[in-house]
């Protein structure tokens, strides 16, 4: 698939849909979306900018091995849960802060911090097979 | 809910206002922990010298937990807290009660010295393959399993603790142990099929899945609904998790080919974990349809329990052997089930908890007879007496344990399962566990008469320079650990026996469960109701 214009189009491409992820991945608590959908967006990004450019440059983009991104995401979702020790509350109940940031209310949550977790484990575990796969199919 | 105008809604109808107790979060701990230090470990997957040194805190801090969750428990009754801050039917509710509590502690433990003795067994390809993530992650799903009071939850850890087993299974990727995962997974995943077409079937029924709600529902529903069938899907399921047998042959195909470590703790976790959902389905759901199943249950047991001695007599490989063990064991907690009284239920619960300790003791032993012989083929072995004096002497603990002879933990449960039975006219029951005892001792026997006393056959004796990799002080230290529990047990029972006795007789009374999830049922729903009315007004 190293055609020219697939290979021009590819990192815009790629940063336009990481872009969206996070956009679907933020919009998730009240409207469709959320970290699940995010993630395989996300992953479907590195997918192409895989396809066009071969694996190495993207494993070397992310910097870390995929699978340490899921470990991440893993943990803000146990973390997520953890907090709500803190407040008196049983596991995993949801928590908000309202912040005023330049005059506009800010909803920040326990399940948005579960939902960044979700978008990372989703994230690197699809990345990772799809890499693996793709890696396979040039040898 | 996302902005920060006041609501004028009255919450107390749909969630729990008052702050639980801290040392209610006990219930949740083991999990939390599991899964923060799985993640950890997973993260730093790369740094497999460090990697142990957080899985292994990771596994102490759970074993703290679990025993803090036993002991408060066992001091303040049965623990509730529903995920959420939303009531018991509409949350998901994890519950702690004696039955939970014990498996959950017992897995931590098994789970500790597993990660102790894979200190030295699992080399680095299979560190970095990912071996501490994956029993973090599958002893989160087992200990959650134990302790979730949500039918459909149960199957979420079931799958849980599965995928973490895949993992551990394939460890290494040999021909073999592909082999050997395939028919695991393929016959595992129907079984949990079935489970999830039985749960999907009763939310049908229900309309509920927490595990307290169907209990009381279960009397106003029997005469319409087809309670049995449900029953008996959930037998089926579950007996072949549990390796009962007609459904057992997926575990002599595969628990000898991963590593010895992770065939010690699947035999000492997973099958139990068939046991416990067994145990809790019949009991405290389906008491009525448990009546109506104990003689098919008892024939199962016996059949399980005899066969499962007679395939351990068959075996020339050690672990092929231990893994028929497995499956006799499992006879026996079966019988406990089937009697159902509160004898036999306390002698079932005493001997999962036994079981869970010896079977993966037996692993370990196995393991390092294993690495002395190069080879677990019993009609090559031999001479380990002169070798090894102290590994004769905690082979013959294990071995007289797992038979059920005096004085280790083996015995008691075996003797309260045969007085069971006798108390009920049950005579063929108590014949087979004894037969089966016989077989076991036979079996048992032969390998310590041919590992240990037998003159090695070999004239080169090179093993005592080779690999000293294994059977250094993590090995040794965590097979030791396990065998003098099980001689404290068997020495000093009444702790245990009094705890067990306290399971059986909460399991027989369904009613304590149900209280404990929905408290004091009548005012919790007169209140709310009149407050939403001044709230209107």
């Amino acid at each position: 698939m190293r055609t020219l214009i697939f290979r021009t189009v590819a990192p815009f491409l790629s940063s336009l849909m990481i872009l969206f992820s996070v956009f679907v991945l933020l919009r998730g608590h009240n409207e469709p979306g959320g970290g699940f959908i995010g993630g395989l967006i996300a992953a479907s990004a590195l997918a192409i900018y895989g396809i066009a450019f071969g694996v190495s440059p993207v494993r070397r983009a992310i910097r870390f091995h995929p699978m340490a991104l899921s470990g991440f995401g893993l943990l803000l979702a146990a973390i997520a849960g953890i907090l709500s020790l803190f407040s008196g509350v049983p596991f995993l109940t949801g928590l908000w802060v309202y912040p005023r940031l330049f005059g506009v209310e800010l909803a920040l949550s326990t399940p948005l911090i579960f939902d960044i977790g979700v978008y990372f484990v989703v994230f690197g575990s699809i990345t990772s097979t799809a890499l693996a796969l793709e890696e396979r199919e040039r040898d | 809910m996302a902005t920060s105008t006041a609501h004028n809604v009255n919450l107390e109808a749909a969630m729990v206002l008052t702050p639980p107790p801290l040392a209610d979060y006990l219930v949740v701990a083991p999990l939390a922990i599991g899964f923060v230090f799985g993640a950890l470990c997973l993260m730093t997957r790369k740094n497999i010298d460090r990697q142990p040194y957080i899985a292994i805190s990771g596994l102490v801090l759970m074993l703290l937990a679990d025993i803090g969750l036993f002991w408060h428990v066992l001091q303040n009754g049965t623990v509730v807290m529903t995920m959420g801050r939303w009531l018991p039917p509409f949350g998901i509710t994890f519950v702690a009660d004696m039955l939970g509590a014990t498996f959950a502690l017992v897995a931590g433990i098994v789970g500790l010295a597993g990660g102790v003795y894979a200190l030295e067994d699992v080399d680095r390809t299979g560190r970095r393959y990912g071996f501490y993530p994956f029993l973090l992650l599958m002893l989160s799903g087992v200990t959650a399993a134990f302790l979730t009071g949500d039918i459909f939850n149960l199957y979420v850890w079931f799958e849980v603790l599965l995928i973490g087993s895949f993992g551990l299974l394939v460890l290494g990727s040999e021909r073999e142990q592909l082999d050997g995962a395939t028919k695991y997974a393929l016959l595992n995943l129907i079984a949990t099929t079935l489970f999830l077409l039985a749960v999907a079937y009763m939310y049908g029924m229900f309309g509920t899945l927490n595990m307290a709600d169907i209990s009381r529902k279960a009397a106003g529903l029997r005469d319409t609904g087809p309670l049995f069938t449900i029953a008996a899907l959930f037998l089926f399921a579950f007996a072949m998790k549990a390796a009962a047998f007609p459904v057992n042959f997926w575990l002599p195909a595969s628990y000898h080919t991963p590593r010895i470590v992770v065939s010690g703790l699947f035999a000492g976790l997973l099958t139990k974990v068939g046991v416990y959902a067994l145990l809790r389905i019949f009991l405290t759901l389906f008491d009525v349809e448990r009546d109506a199943l104990a003689g098919t249950i008892a024939i199962v047991a016996v059949a399980t329990m005899v066969l499962g001695a007679m395939g351990a007599l068959a075996q020339n490989d050690i672990r092929r052997l231990l893994g028929y063990l497995v499956i006799s064991g499992i006879g026996m907690m079966l019988a406990g089930l089937a009697l159902g009284s509160q004898t036999g239920l306390s002698g079932a619960v005493f001997y999962a908890a036994h079981s869970m300790v010896v079977m993966t003791a037996l692993y370990f032993l196995a393991g390092m007879i294993g690495e002395r012989m190069n080879g677990f083929a019993l009609n090559e072995a031999g001479g380990l007496y002169s070798r090894v004096p102290w590994l004769a002497a905690i082979a013959l603990i294990l071995f007289l344990s797992v038979s059920g002879l005096p004085p280790f933990s083996g015995l008691w449960p075996k003797a309260f399962l045969v007085k069971a039975s006798l108390d009920v006219g049950a005579w063929w029951l108590a014949f087979s566990i004894l037969l089966t005892g016989l077989l076991t001792t036979i079996a048992v026997g032969r390998t310590f008469a041919f590992a240990f006393w037998r003159e090695s056959t070999r004239e080169t004796d090179d093993t005592d320079t080779t690999r000293p990799t294994n059977g250094g002080r993590a090995v040794a230290g965590s097979l030791i650990a396990l065998t003098l529990l099980s001689v404290a047990v068997g020495i000093y029972p009444e702790p245990v026996i009094r705890v067990t006795d306290r399971i059986a007789s909460e399991l027989l009374t369904s009613g304590s469960y149900v209280d404990a999830v929905f408290p004091a049922e009548e005012p919790m729903v007169e209140e709310p109701s009149a407050d939403e009315g001044e709230a209107q007004e």
